[in-house]
């Protein structure tokens, strides 16, 4: 174990720590604002995944590709939105998670006619492959060391929009008073598709990102999905400061525990004992983090002012 | 006895007819399906106790399916055959950790409920697949069924089909008792209007809490029944997939219901062999694409039916 | 020192918004305790923490001598101390008598039955059966409670109450949305209560008010600006001011 590992190690636990903020951000705010639980963000992961290796391959220009990526999965989010979702605004929680439970049996089997079952080799473009030389020690790839900037810099984004703008001050309302802001003569039908679509197109940013790392096959959202939850429920619901929180740590704990605490278990205990528990409780990890979480903060860290 | 209950009876009694008739029929296929059928109804059923009576939207029950089966399997492993043993272990454990996993949730409501049930469910899921000694995600072979020497021998078949049909039988009575006694009425209350039941001096979670682990130790044994039946067992038994269905069959039934959870078992199931088997689907591709049907029918039931299949049974809601 | 409840100094904020404002309020065993004021003085917010529904920032609540404030709800109410609810809260599947006998149950040390129908157990129909008589809503007690007419479902209310055998009732305007012809009939049932239970009345209807109270609070932008006999409150010029002046 030296510098050179853990800090790899760590810069891996902060890619993927932006990207559970990307999928969390959105889908924290369709629970918080809309009162909405959806199974089916996950799929848009996918849905932005695909698209993007399709076009990539089809037209050789990864710029366009992510363009029409993103344009994509926002218009099928926007469309299941229209469609699906609304009427389940009103419905209760358990109707919500079967509907959505319904659309991701449906989406995953529509990828699968489309483009069949087998993961799609998902490439990254010249300008962005390679690596770079940190310090002198460390080389880290670039791709990732990009996405991990997209990543920040859609946060800052996401702030300044949050607090800055009229309709991030829409969106907080929203989070904590819903009756309130339709009482005040807010479109609140358009705001809600409005932020349903912006969710899917970060959940599409996540999975185009995502695509060259991790494997792009059907079922492919819901493996992240349950990641992204257990990121709600730490950094609490309706909240981005908690969502960017919660997937920082729980990013940063996934990471460094399945690449160190098998390691250091054998310090402590038998090598073999070790090599059971190790990666047995590492994938237990922020599981075990967020039971912790919860008995103190059972809102979570940073729950939305109610 | 209302006509719903009549109308269970009439069902029970069905089940009951069917090893003679597939036996005269030479059909034993049927024996296992609708068996397969049962095992599923118990596990329904106890999710129909915190779900559809308590109200608690628990997406993570298909873990007692897995902690009752990996009891037995793990056992039979080490050349434990023991019934009693293999059982009351898939009881014990299924409800210490429905108590564990209960204490911490149960104190959530709503999406947090939900979502950490959930997260708590793929834990162990994941928790299984890395325990490569009993298989890791491929699984393992239980060939050697649970013995109850003398008393009832598993390896056969319509033995076996009718002590599930016992067990489904016994469940839903127990169900039914505990849900019309105080306790049953504190929970329902609970469900009801939650702000009221606290006004008037109750505290829900305890309720709640104790709920939760009679339906996880059900729920258990229906998984030390599944792993019986085939014979096998993976992780999978514990995907959230399955939590998913299971819940589904809930609703599908009819939620608060005695009789909802066999019959949205029974419809879910025999609906997912319908759909693989179609022959009447133009393409191989298209059959093999049938969770698009199933998903396409299992929101449309969501958005249009909600009173499930028990509302088309004569008689009225309990 | 007969105050059956107390509070001392309460203080609650949403954020920026004053709730409560430091509100000293005690209520003498045996009185009826009316608290009127404007919309959105706080009066709600104020009865929440005295049910325990929501916890003071400061200050405390204190019952028959005890300090409550650290008590949660369901606590409070075995101690004696039953609500009834502005918007009406009750249990719309079960019937009438179902609802009361489920508040005759929440009596009992626990509900840790699991076999014996609650159908047929007298020790609770009994009691609920009785209470929804001295009601007036015994010829209903097998309707379901969603089917009841607004006033017969704000009656539940009451009787929901009475049967946790209260101490102090906590009634959040109990005429909320009835008639005329209701009202009245609300306020024989509360004049029939007067006296046998220690009742705090939130209230907009002033007939009922000057007619069930032996002494008014004011509440005004989360403070009681004044308390005494509605005679005395009736002609206090701040009070004609800030609230009897916008009297419906």
């Amino acid at each position: 174990m030296n510098l050179v590992l853990i800090t790899e190690q760590t810069l891996n636990g902060l890619q993927l720590g932006v990207m559970l903020f990307l999928m969390a951000a959105g889908l924290t705010l369709v629970f918080g604002i809309m009162n909405l639980v959806n199974l089916a963000h996950g799929a848009l992961y996918m849905v932005g995944a695909y698209l993007t290796t399709y076009f990539f391959q089809a037209t050789g220009s990864y710029v366009l590709a992510v363009v029409l990526g993103l344009a994509g999965t926002l218009a099928v989010g926007v469309v299941t939105e229209l469609i699906a979702l609304r009427t389940l605004y009103e419905r209760d929680h358990l109707d919500q998670v079967l509907a959505t439970f319904g659309l991701i049996l449906i989406f995953n089997e529509l990828i699968a006619i489309l483009w069949g079952r087998a993961a799609l080799y998902s490439s990254i473009p010249e300008y962005l492959s390679g690596h770079v030389q940190l310090t002198e020690t460390l080389r880290y790839p670039l791709y990732r060391l990009t996405i991990i900037g997209i990543g920040l810099s859609v946060a800052v984004l996401l702030w300044y929009v949050v607090t800055r703008t009229r309709i991030g001050m829409l969106i907080r309302a929203g989070a904590s008073n819903r009756t309130m802001v339709a009482a005040l003569g807010v479109n609140i039908r358009l705001l809600y598709t409005i932020v349903f679509g912006f969710g899917a197109a970060l959940a599409g940013l996540a999975g185009l990102l995502s695509g060259p790392i991790y494997a792009v096959q059907p079922g492919m959202g819901e493996l992240i999905l349950i990641q992204v939850f257990v990121v709600i429920v730490i950094g609490g619901i309706g909240s981005i400061r908690g969502a960017f929180a919660g997937a920082l740590i729980v990013g940063m704990v996934d990471t460094l525990g399945r690449a160190f605490l098998k390691p250091m278990l054998a310090t402590v205990i038998s090598p073999t004992a070790a090599d059971l528990a190790g990666p047995a409780i590492a994938s237990m990890l922020i599981y075990l983090l967020m039971a912790g979480v919860l008995a103190f903060r059972p809102a979570g860290l940073f729950p939305a002012a109610r | 006895m209302t006509r719903r209950d009549w109308a269970l009876v009439i069902l029970l009694g069905l089940l009951a007819a069917v090893p003679p008739l597939a036996a005269l029929l030479h059909e034993p296929f049927y024996l296992d399906l609708l068996r397969r059928v049962m095992i599923f109804a118990i596990a329904a059923v106890s999710l129909n106790l915190i779900l559809g009576y308590g109200g608690l939207v628990s997406f993570g029950h298909a873990a007692y399916l897995g902690i009752g089966a990996y009891a037995v399997g793990i056992l039979a492993h080490y050349g434990i055959h023991n019934g009693w043993l293999q059982w009351g272990l898939a009881i014990g454990v299924s409800a210490l950790v429905a108590l564990a996993i209960g204490a911490i949730s149960v104190r959530t409501s709503g999406i947090y409920f939900i979502m950490i049930t959930l997260a708590f469910t793929q834990m162990l899921y994941y928790l299984g697949i890395s325990m490569a000694e009993y298989g890791g995600d491929d699984g393992m072979r239980v060939p050697v069924r649970s013995q109850f020497s003398g008393l009832i021998d598993l390896n056969d078949g319509t033995a076996f089909y009718y002590l599930v049909l016992a067990i489904l039988a016994a469940s839903i009575y127990l169900v039914h008792r505990v849900v019309h006694s105080r306790f049953g009425r504190v929970l329902q209350a609970a469900r009801s209007n939650e702000a009221r039941t606290r006004a008037i001096g109750f505290s829900p979670y305890p309720y709640r809490l104790t709920a939760f682990v009679i339906s996880g130790a059900m729920c258990g044994i229906a998984g030390a029944l599944l792993v019986n039946h085939t014979a096998y067992l993976t992780p999978e038994f514990m995907n959230w997939t399955r939590s998913g269905e299971l819940m589904f069959m809930v609703i599908l039934g009819g939620i608060a219901t005695s009789s909802g959870p066999l019959l949205g078992a029974a419809a879910l199931l025999l609906l997912e062999d319908v759909l693989q088997g179609w022959s009447l689907l133009p393409r191989e591709a298209v059959r093999d694409h049938w969770q698009l049907y199933l998903g396409v029918i299992l929101l449309l039931v969501v958005l249009f039916a909600k009173r499930g299949l028990a509302g088309l049974l004569p008689g009225k809601n309990e | 020192m007969n105050s059956l409840l107390e509070t001392r100094n309460l203080r609650k904020s949403f954020g920026a918004l004053v709730a409560t404002d430091g509100v000293d309020f005690d209520v003498r065993e045996g009185e009826t305790h009316a608290v009127i004021g404007p919309n959105g003085a706080g009066k709600t917010t104020f009865i929440k923490q005295i049910s325990g529904e929501l916890q003071p920032d400061a200050g405390e609540v204190r019952f028959s001598g005890e300090d409550i404030t650290a008590l949660p709800a369901p606590r409070r109410s075995r101690k004696g101390l039953a609500r009834s609810f502005q918007i009406t809260s009750i249990y719309r599947e079960f019937s009438a008598l179902d609802n009361v006998a489920l508040a005759v149950q929440a009596q009992e040390p626990h509900s840790f039955r699991f076999w014996r129908p609650a159908r047929e157990d007298l020790a609770l129909t009994g009691p609920a059966n009785r209470i929804l008589e001295e009601i007036g809503l015994d010829k209903r007690k097998d309707i379901l409670a969603a089917n009841l007419s607004h006033g017969e479902q704000r009656q539940l209310e009451i009787a929901m109450a009475l049967a946790t055998r209260p101490r102090l009732l906590l009634l959040d305007e109990p005429m909320a949305g009835m008639g005329t012809e209701e009202s009245q009939r609300m306020i024989a049932l509360l004049a029939a209560l007067k006296g046998q239970k220690t009742i705090v009345l939130v209230e907009h209807d002033m007939d009922a008010v000057f007619s069930l109270a032996d002494r008014i609070s004011v509440l005004v932008y989360g403070r009681i600006i004044a308390t005494g006999a509605p005679q005395e409150i009736r002609a206090n010029p701040e009070v004609r001011a800030a609230y009897l002046g916008e009297d419906t």
